[in-house]
């Protein structure tokens, strides 16, 4: 059941205004620096606006409003929830 | 500064207000200085805590965490890794958003587990009822075990609470860590690092392996114990990153009990602006239309001023020069001193008024968007997002820009952008261009609205920026640096600015240039005045030369003057310099005058109008003899018979100094910044090079 309530993907396939949650897995992967920043495994992350080239995205996580490249938000691991009425 | 002054140290996240507690603190107060052996700027100021008490404290670049990742943060560990009595900070000022306190306590957990004294200033506690926010204070202080202020440094509120803080917190000494890093994550391998010296607390010995900075109090046997430590690298990444969620996982814990934020208060005003400056086609109209307004407002408002400063300038030497006794000393003073400073300047009106609109659009928090629009594009040309603001800033003066690229990560990418920098178009080329332009093209309009000559000056803006853009492309090709392209980039709330703050970051930033372009300008200056106003033996007989010339018998007193200058001048070091140099510039157009002007600019490219005004010894406060701008129009080329400054010359020039790298001041910084003469004189040669070849093509298509 809860595989298909969740699906895993990353920050980078997040639509405009989706939200999705730092799977813990992902650790490894996310740069100390945004860690610091606040982008730490199990926060709400949402996507707020991406950049006209689709490069970079703009996202809020943890109360932090950070523009990171899509280079590096294709490696943070996200848990996304699916749309029940599906 | 006294003996007894407290040293504080003051860090926090940028966008905290980190900035406006410094001048709330200091007052004017401030100077900026050097971090002995780097070259990012310390900014020290003096503060009156009580009638008895002083401190001193140095306001350390923004930053999200002790670990740095550019060279500006980098200033912070080296700070607090000091265990030199007079360098080490004595109590630690850590300034947090109350917006953002969650993210900025990581940092308060670094610097708390250094075991130096920490005061807590909480600020922007004036937005909390609007934001919902409530916070238990008695409890936070406890919890964190150190000295918390609430703030509002815009409003003024709160700082003398922050002055009783330090001294209370200075007086008691006492420091505890709040995290500690060993028992969570690996108790006996941080027992093992704890146990290499107990001079350090484990914090310290933690951070001197993980980025191997070590203070000069390390003896060589603890530092080769720590670097042992340093082997297995994955695993000292692995547990900086457990060190991170388990700082986080305490500040939690923490804040759960002490700190309430209402979301349903949470106003969308940032949401609403996103929208539009993020827009993807309005974002790069409002971007570039704001850039319009404030080059068109940079000639507006600097002409007046400029004027003024030249004129007293002029006036200056012309009483010094009747009111002092002739001598080389009072020539000097009069035509190389007082010239230079004038030289240093007359630029600071434009300067200034770049500098302010630059600090208005990082206050308010809308360049974040400009590098979040940018970012893209300006990777495809290897430079980075926030290669916007030097390459903006460029257009005013190319060293305090260059020193803005400090923040970019990557070195590769930084690089690029201070090698190309110096091809958009700064303040000392705009009089080159002015007058040549004034030259060489119609004041007429074009399509009934447009200005000509205004239309051929915003050409050559968009040239610059061509250039220094191709260029970057043709580097990111060619350049083979590994470097790692790192981009976060916070985006802040939208804040009105405050004019306290903009006040002083307009005054730091002209203060620099004044310092650092002033000194070289003003040497030069010097040295071309000597070279000028000297030459070989027979320059003495120049002279007697001329007014012996029979030739020369019916000219008045004032046009003799006149020609024994020029002749002086042909006859001089600098004269004999530019006819030297004339068969290498001839098939540019170029005569040996021209050249003299071409060797001068490398003072300062404006100074090439004042080179041309001694060379054909114009008198520009006197009605009667012609203005330079009439006397090159009047000059003619003895071979061709045509004017001097004709299509063909003009473009040519124009195009030389769009191109060439004549700022020594540059040159300077760039081998500051780099640490290497390798750029500077690879900019020299490669910008000289390309000058020497689009000139010759350009004057040889045109004539």
């Amino acid at each position: 059941m809860l595989s298909k309530l969740y699906s895993l993907s990353t920050i980078a396939t997040l639509q405009k205004g989706e939200i999705g949650y730092i799977s813990e897995e992902s650790l490894d992967f996310i740069p100390l620096k945004l860690l610091e920043m606040g982008c730490l495994p199990g926060a709400e992350v949402e996507l707020v606006q991406i950049a006209p080239l689709k490069d970079p995205l703009y996202i809020c996580v943890n109360g932090s409003h950070l523009a990171i490249r899509e280079e590096t938000a294709s490696k943070i691991q996200i848990l996304k929830v699916n749309s029940l009425d599906v | 500064m006294s003996k007894n002054d407290i040293k504080v140290a003051l860090i926090g996240n940028p966008n905290t207000g980190k900035t406006s507690l410094f001048n709330q603190l200091t007052g004017l107060n401030q100077k900026v200085g050097n971090y002995p052996g780097v070259t990012v700027d310390k900014k020290e100021g003096l503060s009156k805590l009580s009638p008895t008490q002083n401190a001193v404290i140095t306001d350390l670049p923004g930053t999200y965490s002790i670990n740095p990742t550019s060279i500006d943060e980098s200033i912070v560990l080296k700070t607090l890794l000091k265990k030199d009595i007079k360098e080490s900070p004595d109590v630690i000022l850590v300034v947090a958003d109350v917006e953002n306190l969650k993210r900025n306590l990581l940092l308060f957990s670094q610097i708390k587990d250094l075991e130096i004294p920490t005061v807590l200033a909480i600020n922007m506690v004036d937005q909390m009822n609007r934001k919902g926010i409530t916070i238990d204070l008695s409890l936070l202080k406890k919890q964190l075990n150190t000295e918390v202020v609430l703030i509002s440094a815009r409003k003024n509120e709160g700082i003398n609470d922050v002055k009783a803080a330090i001294i209370r917190c200075h007086v008691a000494a006492k420091a505890s860590p709040l995290c500690g890093v060993d028992h969570k994550i690996d108790p006996d391998y941080f027992m093992k690092l704890k146990e290499i010296s107990s001079d350090y607390s484990l914090y310290e010995l933690w951070l001197m392996v993980t980025q191997s900075n070590f203070p000069e109090t390390v003896t060589k046997e603890e530092k080769e114990k720590l670097l042992a430590f340093k082997q297995d690298v994955s695993k000292v990444k692995k547990y900086q990153h457990k060190e991170t969620i388990y700082r986080y996982q305490e500040i939690n814990k923490i804040l759960k009990k002490t700190y309430i934020i209402d979301k349903s208060k949470a106003t969308d005003l940032r949401a609403r602006l996103d929208k539009i400056f993020t827009h993807k086609i309005f974002g790069y109209v409002f971007f570039v239309f704001l850039l319009f307004i404030i080059f068109q407002s940079i000639f507006d408002w600097a002409t007046l001023p400029m004027d003024l400063i030249d004129g007293t300038f002029a006036e200056i030497s012309d009483f010094a020069k009747n009111n002092l006794p002739t001598g080389v000393l009072t020539d000097l003073l009069t035509e190389g001193v007082i010239p230079g400073i004038g030289g240093v300047l007359i630029f600071i009106p434009q300067i200034a008024i770049l500098f302010l609109f630059i600090a208005i659009l990082e206050e308010t928090g809308y360049m974040s968007r400009v590098v979040f629009l940018m970012d893209k594009i300006m990777r495809r040309f290897g430079m980075n997002g926030k290669s916007i603001v030097p390459l903006i800033s460029g257009t005013a003066c190319a060293i305090p820009a260059i020193m803005a690229t400090r923040t970019i990560p990557s070195w590769k990418e930084r690089l690029i952008t201070i090698l190309v920098t110096p091809f958009t178009t700064c303040s000392a080329r705009l009089p080159v261009y002015a007058i040549l332009i004034s030259l060489i093209i119609p004041d007429t309009k074009i399509f009934g609205f447009l200005n000509l000559q205004g239309f051929v000056l915003l050409l050559l803006y968009a040239l610059g920026f061509a250039t220094a853009i191709l260029a970057a492309y043709i580097l990111h090709k060619t350049l083979k640096i590994k470097s790692k392209s790192f981009f976060v980039v916070e985006m802040p709330n939208y804040k009105l600015p405050s004019i306290k703050n903009i006040f002083y970051e307009v005054l730091e930033k002209t203060k620099t240039f004044v310092l650092e372009a002033g000194k070289i300008i003003l040497a030069l200056s010097i040295i071309l005045w000597f070279l000028a106003s000297n030459g070989p033996s027979s320059f003495e007989n120049v002279e007697k030369n001329t007014v012996q010339n029979p030739l020369n018998q019916y000219l008045s007193e004032k046009e003799l003057q006149q020609k024994i200058a020029s002749a002086e001048l042909e006859n001089s070091y600098i004269g004999i310099l530019g006819k030297t140099i004339e068969p290498s510039i001839r098939p540019l157009g170029y005569d040996w005058k021209i050249g003299i002007a071409l060797i001068t600019s490398f003072a300062a490219r404006e100074v090439f109008v004042g080179t041309l005004a001694t060379i054909y010894s114009v008198e520009a406060d006197d009605e009667k003899t012609a203005t330079i701008k009439e006397k090159m129009a009047t000059e003619v080329n003895p071979i061709t018979g045509e004017k001097r400054f004709n299509f063909p010359v003009g473009m040519s020039l124009l195009v030389f100094y769009a191109f060439a790298m004549q700022c020594m001041a540059t040159l300077a910084i760039v081998k500051r910044e780099t640490k290497s003469w390798r750029w500077p004189l690879i900019q020299l040669f490669g910008m000289g090079f390309l000058a020497y070849i689009s000139s010759f093509i350009t004057y040889q298509i045109l004539s």
